[in-house]
């Protein structure tokens, strides 16, 4: 870069090497300075050359968007199984709208990756990972089975569910009365007085 | 991995394989080798979708999984590679070239492997054969060992190749036989295996197929469903699992060379020199390395018995030819010696730098104007001039060269070198000198070229959604116009369904269809610079 000019009231300034060189004539006006960024789609002088149409350039690009066609319904094109809903809606019991999990159809060929037989902790490791990953995956397949095609009992199934998870904790309250009123803190009564066949001597209070 | 490619790799993901896989495959892009915990959680992605997301993406090749940095204890780690996701943006180029060489089962073929990924050579046959029965006539049906006499050819010729081995968790595996696992590793080096270094990568299996393509037809549900089983049994014992055949992108790029090098011959001097160039490339396809500078030397006799038979020119001609071609200034063909009626060979490389500089001439000359591209032309052969000097040899007027070397130089075409005469750089005392390099050059327009490309994505994108309402209701009314159609209606229920669309967005969806058609078609097109410029780039670096 240039030296600048060192003071800016200084007319066109002193800069460290002399302007001949460059080409810059003595008293020639310079092009005026640049005060905003430039414009978004500037004109253009020269206009670009018009595209290449012929038999061949038509059928590359209908092979083109084909081919977009077709990997959108490979099960390649991996789309999440879960939507977002802000409010469950009665409809949605009847209108399966989410996309299902298409890769299902698809089972990567795991024998591909071989495993050493030299070092037998590390490769039961790595086979150990890989028929994990496989399990893992005919479980998932196995659970989004079961939750696409049993929509209608999915509500049931949930409340079981959550009925076997927590019945240790919140067997009294939800199961019994659904109440909003947590039962452990109401005491009716009915263990009044259970103690007081055994020992007379302690004040009861 | 500049921040252009991974742009347009994003773009690409997207487009054929979803967000989720997109959003995988930039952050590898970005970050290097991962393993897979470190993936999920930098992407906040649940660790199902990050398996199936990688396993798309090795499928497709354009990721590779090896043992980690830390030893062979350690996850294994995935790395992805841009350059293999950038390819996709030229399947149509490799479909449509199938076709020209080996026709519609040669393009079905590659159009199969390449929305695959890896396929097995039985499986290809099968789903082509269906394909192509269902585009013929009631009644025909089209014979299995038709299109396994078009992959095998497609093999022989090494457009496809079988997909390499994987390596083993600390060693490379070089066996081929994974029915062996008692073959001890061979070699130590942790390279990862190319296809290349199997021996047999291009030896078909001993499979015998023997059927013919099946006709899907849609009120046969039940019958598909037996047919399928039937399907599934079959390719169990078709004998050819865990061969998987992928397209060799590389023989694909050697053909496209080829063809570049025929045209610009032909284009400059006559249809005879490039068919004589094309024979001695085609003479030398199988000798020639990928990467060699020139093809090996021929000698004249035997171009004279290879050219083909309906081009009977005489041997005085041919020799005058080939002194021609050798004498061009663009230096396609050199002699390398005198044995044999005259030693030639094809410059490769030289040619490909050609290509690349006459590229890089007809940018400027498009872009700034031809006084422009006289000075750019004059800068790469005289290499360092002057401004006096660049004003006197292109003839323009002081004024008007000042104001074009500057555009030309802030846009980064053109360098300014100095070359001081006093070792305390005094500027009065330095001589600056205009300068173009031709690689760094090309680099450059090679970015400009994928920033190019994603904006016509993007802009595709928007187009496509701005007019999401207009496209569904095209659609849909389609839908609603086939199923009356297939249910026999009447034509006025069918000219009343059809008014359902306006007279405007008619319009509306013709120029819309127009837009996407003109980017789609402006990709392809910036995509052959983009090959001519790495296959130079790519050229350079092997040296």
């Amino acid at each position: 870069m240039a030296g600048l000019g060192r003071g800016r009231g200084r007319g066109k300034g002193y800069m460290s090497f002399s302007i001949e060189a460059v080409g810059i004539g003595k008293g020639e006006n310079l092009p005026p300075s640049i005060l905003q960024p430039t414009p978004l789609f500037p004109p253009m002088e020269h206009k670009p050359v018009p595209l290449v149409m012929g038999e061949e350039a038509e059928y590359m690009l209908a092979l083109k968007q084909e081919f977009r066609g077709n990997m959108k319904t490979l099960p390649f094109y991996v789309r999440p199984a879960v939507s977002k809903k802000d409010v469950e809606r009665y409809s949605d019991k009847y209108q399966n709208s989410e996309p299902s999990d298409n890769t299902l159809e698809w089972n990567p060929d795991t024998s591909l990756s071989v495993d050493t037989p030299v070092d037998p902790k590390p490769s039961k490791k790595t086979r150990v990972d890989k028929e994990e990953i496989i399990h893992k995956l005919e479980t998932l397949e196995k659970k989004e089975e079961e939750v696409t095609s049993d929509e209608e009992e999915g509500e049931k199934k949930k409340q079981e569910e959550e009925q076997q998870d927590g019945e240790e904790e919140y067997d009294e309250e939800e199961f019994e009365e659904e109440t909003d009123y947590i039962m452990s803190y109401f005491d009716n009564g009915e263990e009044f007085g259970g103690d007081s066949d055994d020992n007379m001597d302690e004040a009861i209070y | 991995m500049t921040a252009q490619e991974v742009r347009l790799c994003g773009l690409l993901l997207q487009e054929h394989f979803g967000e989720v896989v997109e959003r995988i495959g930039t952050h590898l892009l970005r970050g290097g080798a991962q393993n897979l915990r470190t993936i999920a959680n930098e992407t906040n992605t649940p660790l199902d979708l990050v398996k199936k997301s990688l396993c798309v993406l090795v499928q497709h090749g354009a990721c590779e999984f090896g043992s980690g940095r830390r030893g062979p204890g350690s996850p294994v780690e995935y790395r992805a590679s841009c350059e293999r996701v950038l390819r996709v943006l030229r399947y149509p180029r490799y479909i449509y070239t199938a076709k020209t060489l080996y026709g519609d089962t040669g393009e079905l073929i590659v159009e199969e492997v390449l929305q695959r990924g890896h396929m097995t050579m039985s499986n290809t046959v099968k789903t082509v054969a269906d394909r192509l029965t269902h585009n013929m006539e009631e009644g025909r049906s089209m014979e299995y060992s038709e299109v396994v006499s078009a992959f095998s050819k497609l093999v022989e010729t090494h457009f496809l190749q079988r997909c390499p081995p994987v390596a083993e968790m600390g060693t490379a595996a070089t066996s081929t036989n994974p029915a062996t696992p008692g073959t001890p590793a061979a070699s130590a080096s942790t390279a990862p295996p190319t296809a290349e270094s199997n021996p047999d990568c291009y030896k078909l299996p001993h499979v015998t197929l023997i059927g013919r393509g099946k006709r899907r037809r849609s009120s046969d549900d039940s019958e598909e469903q037996r047919g399928g089983k039937k399907a599934k049994m079959d390719s169990e014992s078709c004998g050819d699992e865990g061969i998987y055949w992928q397209v060799n992108f590389e023989r694909f790029h050697q053909h496209f060379r080829d063809q570049a090098i025929i045209s610009a011959v032909a284009s400059k001097l006559d249809q005879t020199s490039s068919e004589i160039v094309r024979t001695m490339l085609r003479m030398s396809e199988v000798t020639t390395t990928q990467t060699a500078a020139y093809t090996q030397p021929l000698s004249a006799n035997e171009i004279f018995r290879s050219l083909p038979p309906n081009y009977s020119i005489s041997r005085p001609i041919l020799d005058q030819y080939l002194s021609l071609l050798v004498d061009d200034p663009m230096e396609f063909v050199g002699k390398s010696g005198d044995s044999g009626g005259g030693m030639y060979v094809v410059n490769l490389q030289r040619a490909l730098a050609n290509l690349a500089r006459a590229t890089l001439e007809s940018v400027v000359q498009e872009r700034f104007g031809s006084r422009s591209a006289r000075i750019f032309r004059l800068l790469l052969r005289k290499r360092h001039l002057e401004q006096k000097q660049v004003e006197d040899f292109a003839m323009i007027p002081a004024k008007e060269a000042k104001d074009m070397l500057y555009t030309l130089l802030s846009e980064n075409l053109v360098q300014l070198q100095e070359i001081p005469k006093t070792p305390d750089h005094a500027p009065s005392r330095t001589f600056y000198l205009y300068t173009v390099n031709q690689l760094p050059t090309a680099r450059l327009l090679l970015q400009h070229c994928y920033k190019t490309v994603a904006n016509l994505i993007e802009r595709r994108l928007f187009e496509t959604k701005e007019n999401k309402r207009l496209l569904e209701k095209s659609q849909r009314i389609e839908a609603i116009l086939a199923s009356l159609q297939a249910s026999g209606a009447e034509p006025e229920q069918l000219t009343e369904v059809e008014e359902m669309i306006t007279a405007p967005e008619r319009q509306q969806l013709e120029a819309l269809r127009h837009h996407i058609n003109k980017l789609d078609s402006t990709e392809n097109q910036v995509d052959e610079t983009v090959f001519l410029l790495e296959s130079y780039i790519f050229s350079t670096k092997t040296k």
